[in-house]
């Protein structure tokens, strides 16, 4: 057993300084230190608490609708050839997608702490609706920051937010999308730190948010492992594939087997136009470096100037991935490969066609590289995919390229 | 052994004189007047100069300073030219000048060479507003073998223990962030609360001198808030009022450069406010 194997099975990140391996930690102005502490604080505290977790659980059940279902893709699966495809439906969540275990989490915690003001940033606004969702169920002013030329791809979400009640602010600096949505995000939380709690939407951010959103979402993966012993009398898959942004779905689905090496893992990371043009390939193509708070992979220049990401995809459009991610790179506990707009629009029809379900675009990328990893995998594995949301957001995106 | 910038401040404080350290963005309007900013900020009598490393995601800073930076960066402003910008300045000046900027680009430099290369280009020290103490043991070891003062930062939430543990951190000073806020914001209703504050730091930092920044835009501004502090920091208005200058297209260059030096100037809290 090589090294970096015998280290998955007793991993263990990331360490009370919020280190994954060298990547993580809280690189931010001080205003934020206090913050940060009291988030992790009440997270840490009200974790342990059985009377927090019921209250998660029970939103969970009675307003999100879990547990999702683990849906036999057999059409797909013969089309593909080889293994035995499951889907994990978050597609079937309230709102949409995964991104709402998280806010559930997150907004229970900002109730907890007395915070009045929620505020969160959002790439193809999934996260945004997850967040205005909750925000009006409970109440609380909302904030949303989208960069502007997300509100143009995803107009549908934006008119969703603000029929919620939530408040949608245009980032028109940099690239105006993900990017400059959390930094003006983070803006806002320096300017306004007392009262307002900051939703962070992915596994991105300085410590804890990794750590907290990681174990928001892991409630995917531990009905994985529940719904295939039901189902198919197995404890553990063969293969677990997710896309990854910034790798909020595939920690989720990922984390309850990190511990089980007999289980592969793939991260599917959006290529763009190809590798040599413009892509959010973080990982397979970034450099290490400190973006909104954490030292990760990263896409930047020379200079450590932060570049712009493309991706058809708006939750894929990002120049940074969370730092866990990174970790389990370099451990080579998770392979991150790597697919293109084009494949991904493939994906999507894909899907459409052979399993009645339309994938939102980022899920589209996990799908599309379903072709490659069937390649390498027994006739009969097991093979669960993270159908982490639905389509309808991206139906412009998807009519203009056809 | 005593730095340039801790030299300059004892003796300010001997006199009874108030320091005024004035900011600028490196290779803002364009990277060829870099120099003749420095020279124009170094005639009005500022006591210290923070030059800005322009950074694409400048978290901490408001708009005139994110402004600044997207437009130096656009006109080619790199590590390198900021750097040589230093080297040039020191062939006339002995006023101490520190590096502000963000960890990417020095983390991409590589922490040790940009360290080595600071200190011998003439940096007397570094202020990185995304680097909190915890996060920077590399930075401050290399920044001390090449005598390089590291300033952290505290702010008003920022509880008195951690302002006595930032304090034992810090060489050169201790910079107060005089708001919760990015830098720009206006002070208005808000000076006795951080008058408050400031004489709370005061008591908890003894180590170094203590110098407010954030908001500041004129004289009164710098008097108002330096009765607990030994001096005080210029930023976002510095940059307005370049970005104001370039703006007017009648001006000359050396006219542009002269107000420059003017309005340093006029910031400079000559009398020690009582």
């Amino acid at each position: 057993m090589n090294q970096s194997a015998r280290e998955t099975l007793n991993y263990n990140a990331p360490d009370e300084n919020g280190r994954f391996g060298p990547y993580g930690g809280a690189f931010v102005p001080e205003i934020l230190i206090p913050e940060l502490r009291a988030v992790q604080a009440a997270f840490e505290e009200s974790w342990t608490d059985s009377e927090f977790r019921n209250e998660y659980l029970n939103l969970l059940r009675t307003y999100v609708g879990r547990p999702t279902a683990l849906t036999f893709a057999e059409r797909l699966s013969n089309e593909l050839g080889r293994g035995k495809i499951f889907l994990k439906r978050e597609d079937l969540c309230h709102t949409g997608a995964h991104k709402i275990n998280n806010t559930i989490g997150q907004i229970l915690l900002a109730c907890k702490m007395g915070k009045t003001r929620i505020i969160a940033e959002t790439g193809a606004g999934q996260h945004g609706v997850a967040t205005a969702t909750v925000a009006a169920k409970f109440g609380l002013q909302c904030i949303v920051y989208m960069g502007a030329e997300d509100m143009e791809r995803q107009a549908l979400n934006v008119a969703r937010m603000q029929l919620l009640g939530a408040e949608v602010r245009a980032a028109t600096s940099g690239s105006q999308t993900l990017k400059d949505a959390t930094n003006e995000a983070i803006r806002d939380w320096v300017s306004n730190p007392t009262d307002t709690f900051y939703i962070i939407g992915s596994v991105v951010g300085p410590h804890p948010y990794p750590m907290m959103v990681r174990t928001f979402h892991s409630i995917i993966g531990e009905e994985v492992q529940d719904q295939l012993i039901n189902i198919a009398d197995i404890e553990t898959p063969d293969v677990l594939v997710a896309c990854v942004g910034g790798g909020s779905n595939a920690i989720g689905l990922f984390y309850p087997f990190i511990n089980s090496p007999e289980v592969q893992m793939y991260g599917i990371e959006a290529a763009g136009e190809g590798l040599d043009g413009r892509h959010a390939a973080t990982l397979t193509r970034g450099t290490v470096g400190v973006l909104h708070g954490a030292m990760s992979y990263l896409l930047q220049d020379h200079d450590g100037q932060i570049t712009l990401a493309h991706s058809v995809s708006a939750g894929l459009d990002y120049p940074g991935v969370g730092p866990e991610h990174s970790w389990l790179k370099d451990l080579g506990r998770v392979t991150y490969l790597t697919e293109t707009d084009e494949s991904a629009l493939r994906g999507v029809s894909l899907l459409s066609k052979t399993e009645g379900i339309i994938p939102a675009l980022e899920t589209a990328h996990a799908i599309a590289a379903l072709e490659k990893i069937v390649a390498n995998v027994e006739h009969d594995s097991i093979i669960v995919v993270n159908c982490s949301g639905r389509g309808d957001k991206d139906m412009q995106t998807i009519l203009n390229h056809t | 052994m005593s730095s340039r910038l801790s030299i300059r401040l004892r003796s300010l404080h001997s006199k009874g004189e108030k320091a005024m350290g004035i900011f600028l963005t490196s290779g803002f309007p364009h990277p060829d007047v870099t120099n003749l900013l420095l020279d124009a900020v170094d005639q009005g009598e500022a006591d210290f100069i923070e030059l800005g490393m322009p950074h694409s995601d400048p978290l901490a800073e408001g708009l005139p300073i994110q402004r600044s930076s997207t437009r130096a960066l656009k006109a080619g402003a790199t590590m390198e030219s900021t750097l040589d910008a230093v080297i040039q300045f020191r062939k006339q000046s002995e006023t101490p000048l520190l590096l502000m900027g963000y960890i990417n680009p020095i983390y991409r430099f590589g922490i040790e060479n940009f360290c080595a290369q600071a200190s011998s280009a003439g940096v007397d020290g570094l202020i990185i507003p995304d680097l909190p103490p915890q996060e920077a043991p590399l930075l401050r070891e290399h920044a001390r073998n090449h005598n390089l003062d590291m300033v952290f930062l505290v702010a008003p939430n920022t509880p008195t223990e951690r302002m006595n543990e930032i304090d034992l951190l810090s060489s050169g000073f201790v910079y107060c962030v005089s708001i919760t806020g990015l830098t720009g914001t206006g002070l208005e209703g808000k000076v006795e609360q951080i008058n408050t504050y400031l004489k709370r730091a005061n008591e908890a930092i003894l180590q170094n001198p203590l110098l407010v920044g954030f908001g500041i835009q004129t004289r009164e501004d710098a008097a108002r808030l330096s009765k607990h502090t030994n001096g005080f920091i210029v930023g976002s208005a510095v940059v307005n009022k370049i970005e104001h200058l370039w703006a007017q297209g009648n001006l000359s260059l050396p006219q542009r450069c002269q107000y420059l030096t003017h309005f340093v100037r006029s910031l400079k809290l000559t009398v020690n406010p009582k």
